[in-house]
């Protein structure tokens, strides 16, 4: 199976002994993302039975299936038929898209490490907020945590480096940037990813009927708000949005 | 009123464990579950109740527990102290609790987690499709004193029954698949790890378990510049400092620290029971023999109704002195077996 690991891409590779992933780049681009969730949807179109759930990282869809009912010869043939069928870094973009604009205190005891990553980007404070809320990532993939959105990817300024040591921990809600994304996390957590904002964005709501809501191919926006508007936010917030809008993506 | 279970002390760990979440690995949350999916299917099969049904799942150490009505229990996974009014209780058993009776569950002779089940099954509120508690997705919590949790309608009466415990406590070799980094590590760096020696950290926890051992570091190359993806239970992740994690049900859904391979289902639960001083050694094996190994274990589950027999002889119903210190002879030739496994 070594081989597999210097194939050309789209590649196909085993993940346990229930799992095929199949990937289409090693490095994050906007086309290997696209490919990605196209693929997904095409096999939740037509699922072989024995296939148990497809699911997306940043740029391939993994394949979980019973080894018992549907053989790995099996699967692995209809992958490969199905990556024939079209260029799939071509393909649309996922149906139902979502932009949320949502509502960000940039830096202040809130978020700490605002300067220091603004200056990582060699930006001003101003300009590194004006950056900020003038950029439409995308969110490429959801996972890590519940709900949690790799958000990309920001201008070539912001492809600044995880830090070596990790932050203890950053709260829900907190934003954070490295390698040219933004993070909005679904729960306090430690981090290497540097803490530039603070949202009440709930992005996993156990309770609620919807309780992920940010999906792949979703876009967010921020609006700069001073700390006391966050604050009346979380009193009001009803829903988990943290004040954000949505629209549909048309 | 309904059945309840009250907690009057719990061990740092006691959580409300089902089959868990699966299919939500999209939406980033792992499956969790029962850490060890074994213990939970046998304790389903003493009870003769679907494997479905939630109990509790002890790290470590047990608690103290009554009912509000009697009620069938039954005990498997790591064998800890058990009695019920100071009446001693055979492990990998099922047994009667009656009503304002004190079941007392003490600390992991062997192995790390013990379950107990109920008849009829927790029957907390369902979040997501399943009861189990994920600690680190936030969805439940360790139960404290005071809880009282809703138990379900049981339909059956039997006790008194009992199985052999697959071994799983003793450590041992552990099977592994070639996964889809492990060609990022030199062929010597993979037999190095296969002829090295390890032990569980005891800090490990529902996530994960670190290994410990003594030799150089294992590295990847390019171990720093991997794509964040897609992790599986059994997934052996090699941290920054070369020390392996073995990735457990409720570990993140994505990592970008290089795999090394995956431990096979079958073999998982010896890694989540590795207690203090088991030794564990990894053995790379092909993906047809993986999958043989894993029909004969899901086989083995399946028929773990077919293999309860009654206890013929449970101490907790021996009031006889000298009956009582037979029996503790053939408790210790049944220890003596799993130790051997």
């Amino acid at each position: 199976m070594s081989q597999t690991d210097i194939a050309p891409f789209p590649r196909i590779a085993p993940v346990g002994i229930a799992g095929l992933l199949v990937s289409f780049a090693d490095r994050l681009s906007e086309p290997a993302n696209r490919a990605a969730l196209a693929f997904r949807a095409a096999i939740e179109a037509a699922p072989l039975d024995g296939i148990e759930e497809v699911s997306t990282s940043l740029t391939s869809a993994f394949v979980r299936f019973d080894p018992l009912h549907l053989d790995h010869a099996r699967l692995m043939a209809h992958l490969q038929e199905l990556l024939k069928a079209q260029d799939w870094t071509r393909a649309d973009l996922p149906g139902g898209r979502r932009h949320f604009r949502i509502p960000c205190v940039f830096g202040t005891d809130l978020a700490p490490q605002f300067d220091e990553a603004a200056r990582a980007a060699g930006l001003s404070a101003q300009a590194a907020i004006d950056s900020l809320t003038a950029a439409r990532p995308r969110v490429l993939t959801i996972g890590f945590a519940p709900g949690q959105p790799y958000t990309g990817q920001l201008g070539p300024e912001w492809d600044i480096p995880r830090q070596t040591a990790l932050t203890p921990r950053v709260p829900e809600g907190a934003l954070v940037v490295a390698i040219r994304q933004l993070i909005i996390f679904s729960a306090a957590t430690q981090t290497g990813w540097r803490h530039i904002g603070q949202t009440a964005f709930r992005c996993f709501r156990p309770e609620a009927d919807d309780p992920f809501a940010l999906r792949p191919g979703d876009e967010i926006s921020l609006r700069a708000i001073t700390p006391a508007e966050l604050e009346r936010i979380r009193a009001e917030d009803q829903t988990g949005h943290g004040g954000a809008d949505v629209e549909v993506i048309r | 009123m309904t059945r309840a279970l009250i907690i009057h002390r719990a061990g740092p760990q006691v959580t409300v464990q089902d089959r868990g979440r699966p299919g939500l690995l999209g939406q980033g949350l792992s499956q969790g579950g029962a850490a060890d999916p074994v213990a939970l299917a046998e304790g389903a099969a003493l009870l003769r109740q679907p494997a479905s049904h939630a109990a509790l799942e002890m790290a470590g150490m047990g608690g103290s527990f009554e009912v509000t009505q009697d009620t069938r229990i039954a005990l498997t996974g790591a064998p800890m102290q058990a009695s019920i009014d100071g009446q001693a209780l055979t492990w990998n058993a099922s047994h009667l609790l009656r009503a304002g009776e004190r079941l007392e569950i003490g600390a992991a002779m062997r192995g790390i987690y013990g379950y107990l089940h109920l008849g009829g099954g927790v029957a907390t509120e369902e979040v997501l499709g399943a009861r189990a508690a994920h600690l680190a997705a936030g969805i439940g919590r360790a139960l404290r004193p005071g809880d009282r949790l809703p138990l379900g309608d049981d339909t059956r009466a039997e006790v008194g029954l009992t199985l052999d415990p697959e071994p799983r406590f003793a450590g041992g070799t552990v099977r592994i698949t070639r996964s889809m980094q492990t060609g990022l590590f030199a062929p010597e760096m993979l037999d190095r790890f296969q002829a090295t020696a390890f032990r569980r950290d005891a800090r490990g926890n529902r996530m994960g378990a670190r290994l410990e051992f003594e030799g150089d570091p294992f590295a990847a190359s390019g171990q720093l510049s991997i794509l964040s993806e897609v992790i599986v239970p059994g997934d052996i992740q090699m941290t920054g400092d070369g020390t392996p994690f073995v990735l457990l049900g409720e570990c993140q859904t994505t990592g970008g620290y290089p795999r090394i391979g995956t431990v096979i289902p079958a073999d998982l639960p010896r890694v989540v029971q590795a207690g203090p001083g088991v030794t564990l050694r990894f053995e790379v094996i092909d993906l047809d023999a993986a999958i043989e190994a894993h029909r004969r274990h899901v086989t083995a589950l399946a028929k773990l109704p077919s293999t309860i027999r009654p206890l013929l002889r449970d101490p907790a119903q021996m009031q006889d002195l000298l009956a009582y210190q037979l029996i503790s002879g053939v408790i210790s030739a049944h220890d003596d077996h799993l130790n051997g496994d």
